[in-house]
C-alpha cells in the first residue's frame, strides 16, 4: 500500500490498464507532451509512445465522437477532458452518440470507453468554468457517472470504468487531485455501482461524494460534538448505476439523512436520492430528507460570493440540525 | 453480335447490367417504402434516396467488405449496399425483430457489425466524427481499409464535422468524405444557408485533398471513386468528395416541395440514373425493352418478397425495451 496523491492514483489506474490491454489508449488536451493539464497522465507518453497517448486539438466535440468511433470499430478509448465544462461541448457525442449506440443498433454496438477530467468548482474561476454536471450525465440511460472521493476508490475505479463494456463519464476535481491517501498497489479494483459507507454511524445519514466528501468530513467531528450525535458518511461512489440498497440500509440503521452535493439541486442526483428515500423508506424517516446543493445561480468568481454559494461547511451543519431538530 | 440472321443475345453478364439492376432495385426499393410509409404500414420518419441510387451503387463497387461505412439518415439503400439483406431493412422499417438493428432503430437507424455498416445516424453532421474514430482504429491497428463517411450538403453547416476533418487531415485518417450534395438541406436551398458555391472547397481550409463528381451517373462515379479509394490507400489521408445530386422525392414524405419548382425537378428527371443507363442498354444492344421490363418484374418481385418478410416478422418481444442499454 503506498501513499499516493488523486492524480497519481489515477495516472497508476490509466498506466497499469495501458500495460494489460492495447486497445486502451488515451486522447485529450495536453494529455501527452504537457503531461497532462493537471498532470494526470504525467509519464505516460514515455512510457506508451505518441501512438497511444495522444495531445488533441481543442475540439471535444470532435475528439469524443472520434472516441465513439474508435470504440465502435474494437479500441477502449480514454478521453480526458481538460474540464467538464469543456466536455459540455462534446455532449452531442456523449449523449445522442455513446450512450444510444448499443440500443439503436439492437446490440450490436458496445462503446467502451471512459470519459474523465474534473467536475465542479475549483477556485475562483467563475461561471463557465465551476459547473458540477452529475445530473446532465445521470439523466441519461446508457451512460455510467463515477465520482471517486479518494485516492484509493479513483484508482479502483477507475481501472474497472476502463473495463467496463459501456460509455463511463468519470467526474475528477481539480481541487482533490493533490490529496494523499493510502492506495492499493497493482491489481485493484471497484466494481461500478457499490457504494460505501465511509465512517459508521448511528443517528444521522450524511449521503455525499465526489469533492464535497472532504468538506462533511471536515464538519463531522464538530456535528458530532456538538450535537452528541454519530454521523454515517455513505459515499455511493457511482451515481449512476446508483447503490440504491446501501442507501436503504443506511436510512433504516439513522432514519435522518443529509445529502450533500455539488451540483445545483432542482432536479438533480440528490433530488433522485431523496425520491428514492421517501419511496422507499418512508415509514423509517423521523425527518424530512434535507439536502445541500449549490444555489440556483451561476458560480460566481468572487472569492466570498463563491463560498457563500457552494456547498459549505456552514450549510452542512444547518441541514444536519434541521435533521436532528436542534434549531 | 448478331450474325447471320440470328436474333441478338444481348449479355447479361455485362457489368452495366449488374449496375442497372442494382440501382433499379433500390430505386424499386425505396418506391415500395414509400408505399407502405403512406399506407402506414410503419411511422416515424421516412427519409427515402429516389434519384441519388448512382452514388450509393457506384461507391460501393470500389470498396471492399472490409471497409466500414456511416450515413446519416437517408440510408436504406446505403446499407443494402453494404451488405445488409433488403429484407431486413425492410423489416427494421417496420420496427420487427427480424430487422437489422432488432426494430429499435427504424428508417434512420440501419446497422451491420457483421458488414461493418457503423449505422445511419439522426443528427446531422454527428457522423463524421464516428468516422474519423474509425479511421483512428485502422491507423492504431495498422490496417488499410478506409472509412466512407457519406453526410449530406447540409452537414457541410455542422461545426464538428470540421472539427474532425482537421483531425483526420492532421495526422492521415483515411476517411473518404463524402458530401451528397442534393442542394437541399430539407427545404433549405444550399445557396441560401452557405457561402462557397463548391462545398469541396470547404476542405481546402485543411489542406484535403478533395474533387467534385456527377453523382448522377453510375460509370463516372466508379471511375472517379475508384481512383481516391486506391491512393487512399496508399497514402492513408482522408479526401472530400462533392457529389453532385438531386433527389426527387421530398425530404421527408410529409414535404410539399414548395421551396423548389416543377421546371428545376423535371430538368433533372432528364439525367434519372437509372433511366439513362436502362436507355444506354438499349442502344448498346445489352438489353431491348423487354429484357427491362423483365427484370423489372424480376426486381418487383424481390421487393414484394422483401416486404413480405418484413409484414411476416414477429414485433420484438416487450422485454426487448429494456435489452441493450448497458452490455455486462
Amino acid at each position: 500500500m503506498a501513499i499516493l496523491t488523486f492524480r497519481e492514483a489515477l495516472g497508476q489506474a490509466m498506466y497499469e490498464e495501458m500495460e494489460r490491454d492495447p486497445s486502451v489508449f488515451l486522447m485529450g488536451e495536453e494529455v501527452a507532451q504537457y503531461n497532462g493539464a493537471y498532470k494526470v497522465s504525467k509519464g505516460l507518453l514515455d512510457k506508451f509512445g505518441p501512438e497511444r497517448v495522444i495531445d488533441s486539438p481543442i475540439s471535444e466535440a470532435g475528439f469524443a465522437g472520434l472516441g465513439v468511433g474508435a470504440a465502435m470499430t474494437g479500441l477502449r478509448p480514454i478521453i480526458e477532458m481538460m474540464t467538464w465544462n469543456f466536455g459540455i461541448q462534446g455532449f452531442d457525442q456523449i449523449i445522442n452518440h455513446a450512450a444510444k449506440m448499443l440500443y439503436m443498433s439492437g446490440g450490436q454496438f458496445p462503446i467502451p470507453m471512459v470519459i474523465r477530467g474534473p467536475n465542479g468548482a475549483a477556485h475562483m474561476l467563475s461561471s463557465q468554468h465551476s459547473q458540477a454536471v452529475d445530473p446532465f450525465l445521470t439523466n441519461v440511460p446508457g451512460l455510467k457517472v463515477v465520482c471517486p472521493a479518494t485516492p484509493a476508490d479513483g484508482k479502483g475505479l477507475l481501472k474497472a470504468a476502463i473495463r467496463d463494456n459501456n460509455p463511463v463519464c468519470f467526474l475528477e476535481s481539480e481541487m482533490m487531485y493533490g490529496m494523499k491517501g493510502e492506495v492499493p498497489d497493482g491489481e485493484f479494483l471497484i466494481p461500478l455501482g457499490v457504494g460505501e459507507i465511509k465512517k459508521a454511524g448511528s443517528d444521522v445519514t450524511i449521503i455525499t461524494w465526489g469533492k464535497t466528501y472532504h468538506k462533511v468530513v471536515k464538519t463531522v467531528e464538530q456535528i458530532e460534538k456538538e450535537f452528541g450525535i454519530s454521523v454515517e458518511i455513505l459515499d455511493p461512489r457511482t451515481l449512476l448505476p446508483l447503490d440504491e440498497n446501501l442507501i436503504f440500509q443506511s436510512v433504516r440503521k439513522t432514519h435522518r439523512v443529509v445529502i450533500v452535493e455539488e451540483a445545483w439541486g432542482f432536479a438533480s442526483v440528490g433530488a433522485q436520492i431523496s425520491d428514492r428515500i421517501h419511496n422507499m423508506c418512508f415509514d423509517e424517516l423521523d425527518a424530512p430528507v434535507e439536502r445541500v446543493s449549490t444555489d440556483f445561480v451561476p458560480v460566481p468568481y468572487n472569492e466570498a460570493l463563491e463560498h457563500e454559494v457552494l456547498p459549505n461547511e456552514d450549510k452542512i451543519v444547518k441541514a444536519v440540525r434541521r435533521v436532528i431538530y436542534a434549531d | 453480335m448478331s450474325s447471320k440472321g440470328k436474333k441478338t443475345v444481348p449479355d447479361q453478364a455485362h457489368p452495366l447490367v449488374a449496375l442497372y439492376k442494382e440501382m433499379l432495385y433500390y430505386r424499386r426499393f425505396e418506391e415500395r417504402v414509400l408505399v407502405a410509409y403512406t399506407n402506414q404500414k410503419f411511422s416515424g420518419f421516412c427519409h427515402v434516396h429516389i434519384g441519388q441510387e448512382a452514388l450509393c451503387v457506384g461507391v460501393q463497387k470500389c470498396l471492399r467488405p472490409s471497409d466500414y461505412m456511416i450515413s446519416g439518415y437517408r440510408s436504406h439503400t446505403q446499407a443494402i449496399a453494404k451488405g445488409i439483406p433488403g429484407n431486413q431493412v425492410f423489416a427494421e422499417l417496420f420496427g420487427k425483430v427480424t430487422g437489422c438493428s432488432r426494430g429499435k432503430g427504424g428508417s434512420m437507424h440501419m446497422f451491420s457489425k457483421e458488414h461493418r455498416f457503423l449505422g445511419g445516424h439522426g443528427i446531422v453532421g454527428g457522423q463524421a466524427p464516428l468516422a474519423t474514430g474509425a479511421a483512428f482504429r485502422i491507423k492504431y491497428m495498422k490496417e488499410d481499409d478506409i472509412v466512407v463517411c457519406y453526410m449530406g450538403d447540409a452537414a457541410m453547416n455542422q461545426g464538428q464535422v470540421y472539427e474532425v476533418m482537421n483531425m483526420a487531415a492532421t495526422w492521415d485518417l483515411p476517411v473518404l468524405f463524402i458530401v451528397e450534395n442534393n442542394q437541399y438541406g430539407m427545404g433549405t436551398d444550399i445557396r441560401r444557408t452557405t457561402s462557397v458555391d463548391h462545398l469541396y472547397k470547404r476542405a481546402l481550409a485543411f489542406d484535403m485533398d478533395h474533387s467534385m463528381v456527377d453523382a448522377m451517373d453510375v460509370e463516372t462515379v466508379i471511375q472517379h471513386v475508384d481512383k481516391i479509394v486506391k491512393k487512399m490507400r496508399k497514402d492513408k489521408k482522408p479526401y472530400l468528395l462533392e457529389a453532385k445530386c438531386y433527389r426527387y422525392k421530398g425530404h421527408s414524405v410529409s414535404d410539399p416541395q414548395n421551396y423548389r419548382t416543377k421546371e428545376e425537378v423535371a430538368e433533372w428527371l432528364k439525367k434519372d440514373p437509372v433511366l439513362v443507363l436502362g436507355e444506354k442498354l438499349k442502344s448498346e444492344k445489352l438489353a431491348t425493352e423487354e429484357l427491362l421490363e423483365s427484370w423489372d418484374d424480376e426486381i418487383k418481385t424481390r421487393v414484394r418478397a422483401d416486404e413480405q418478410f418484413a409484414d411476416e416478422s414477429p414485433n420484438p418481444d416487450m422485454s426487448e425495451a429494456w435489452m441493450h442499454v448497458y452490455l455486462d
